[in-house]
């Protein structure tokens, strides 16, 4: 979890779970924001299609505000050199 | 852990177990009825009787007398035949309105109707958070549409739509209304607003086999299968023959269910009302589709943080047999479109449909297990805390 590819603004907490299915994707996401203050905002970037209706529907869940949703056609290189196809990201800002 | 008990359907709102009455019309169809209909011979006759009494029969119980009814052999192949017969190319070439929530074989139908007419992409009208059609939308898409598809009741989430106003914004339009009732006939009364109605008696508790597609008089529905050229079809007619036991077994469990409690009366109401209450107290799931209108007979429960084949498949181990519309239980791996409609997490659903006669007991079990099972599941995740 690093300000890695696809990250945009340096503020923004990158979660990186391409290659994982649901619900892998909201729970690490879940997992690393758990202590942040409200304001926060991280990007979640995944390959599962269901993130697009699942991490929306956490933060409803959880209070949290959805910025944007969509998928990318570059979702970058992973750490370890492969690239994947397209995915999905959605950016969410911790509280109302 | 819930002790096993003896294993109990919790998964009946698409196939519900035969009733006794349906397996008793069946043997008698399929000892009687079994000729072609078509014969010219006394055996064909009699299958020619059958077939006309089940017809006016399940006309009557639709309330519409003269109404035809078409006899497909499954709930999906009687939603393309209603979708694509009143979506013909013809004169009126505007596109088919749907619902966000239909059956996924009214959104390929119409997708299709689209491609073959080279006509204007289908309009999908939105629903709310509980599922009801947005009628503000509906009516704003109506103008030169050529067919309009709203369901009754929905299969997954049970919410019921308000037919009266939907059908009096598709008459006031000009659009003739499909309504999908194959979650909804038999279980809950359905009012008399449609021009095409599809049911499925397999959902109610006869026997799989024949489908229902109803047309009132005066709809133009147009045959959509290859067939003989110049050849007179009814309308709603497929080709091939109709499975006349099932059809007679459809007629008569109909009979017997309509003359009985429906809805809200409905032995089941109450149960869900029952289930509903214990599972709001799980945390971090959500309870989905409409609380009041709805059938009595479903309900539907999101849990954050845990697969859905997971809970399903722990389950079924303590012999409670429930469905889901997570996309790791589907076939096509893609989560429930209707799920995704509503604004639902589609991870770690559960769906529970209860057949007629399924007990408090199993509700329970239920109501007991699940909860167990969402925490058991989460504590393996590392989710408890999230």
């Amino acid at each position: 979890m690093t300000a890695g590819p696809g990250g945009g603004a340096p503020d923004v907490l990158v979660v990186d779970a391409r290659g994982l299915r649901c619900p892998l994707p909201v729970l690490r996401l879940a997992a690393a924001v758990r202590d942040l203050p409200p304001g926060t905002r991280a990007a979640v970037l995944a390959t599962d299609p269901a993130v697009v209706h699942d991490v929306p529907a956490w933060a409803g869940m959880r209070g949290h505000t959805v910025e944007s949703v969509g998928p990318v056609d570059d979702a970058g290189a992973k750490a370890d050199g492969r690239t994947d196809a397209a995915g999905y990201r959605v950016l969410v800002r911790l509280g109302p | 852990m819930t002790a096993s008990g003896d294993p109990v359907d919790l998964d009946n709102s698409v196939a519900a177990p035969p009733l006794p009455e349906a397996l008793e019309a069946w043997r008698a169809g399929a000892l009687d009825a079994w000729a072609d209909e078509r014969a010219r011979h006394g055996s064909g006759a009699r299958s020619r009787l059958v077939l006309d009494e089940v017809r006016g029969a399940l006309a009557t119980a639709l309330g519409d007398p003269g109404c035809l009814v078409g006899l497909p052999p499954d709930h999906v192949r009687a939603l393309h035949a209603a979708v694509l017969g009143c979506a013909a190319p013809g004169r009126a070439d505007g596109p088919v309105v749907l619902s966000a929530v239909e059956h996924s074989a009214v959104h390929h139908a119409a997708a299709d109707a689209a491609r073959s007419a080279g006509s204007t992409e289908p309009r999908e009208v939105p629903v709310d958070g509980d599922g009801r059609v947005d009628l503000e939308a509906l009516e704003r898409a109506l103008p030169g549409a050529r067919v309009a598809c709203v369901q009754h009741a929905n299969a997954e989430i049970g919410t019921v739509q308000d037919l009266e106003r939907v059908h009096a914004l598709c008459r006031d339009a000009g659009v003739p209304l499909v309504v999908d009732a194959g979650a909804s006939l038999g279980h809950v009364p359905v009012p008399a607003a449609w021009d095409v109605l599809v049911a499925s008696p397999r959902a109610w508790g006869s026997v799989a086999g024949a489908a229902v597609l109803a047309l009132r008089e005066g709809v133009r529905w147009r045959p959509h299968e290859p067939g003989e050229a110049g050849a007179s079809r009814r309308p709603g007619e497929h080709p091939g023959t109709v499975d006349v036991p099932a059809a007679l077994a459809a007629a008569v469990t109909l009979q017997g269910l309509l003359a009985g409690p429906l809805g809200a009366a409905d032995p089941r109401h109450a149960l869900v009302d029952r289930l509903r209450g214990a599972l709001a107290t799980v945390p971090s799931t959500r309870l989905v589709g409409h609380p009041d209108e709805r059938l009595p007979h479903v309900l539907t429960l999101s849990a954050l943080y845990v697969p859905g084949e997971e809970l399903v498949r722990r389950l079924d181990v303590r012999g409670l047999r429930v469905g889901s519309g997570s996309a790791c239980t589907a076939d096509t791996l893609r989560p429930s479109h209707v799920l995704a409609a509503v604004g639902a997490l589609t991870h770690g659903n559960v769906r529970v449909g209860l057949a007629r006669g399924t007990g408090p007991e199993a509700v329970d079990r239920l109501a007991e297990a699940l909860p167990e099972v969402v925490a058991e599941v989460r504590r393996e995740l590392g989710a408890e805390d999230l």
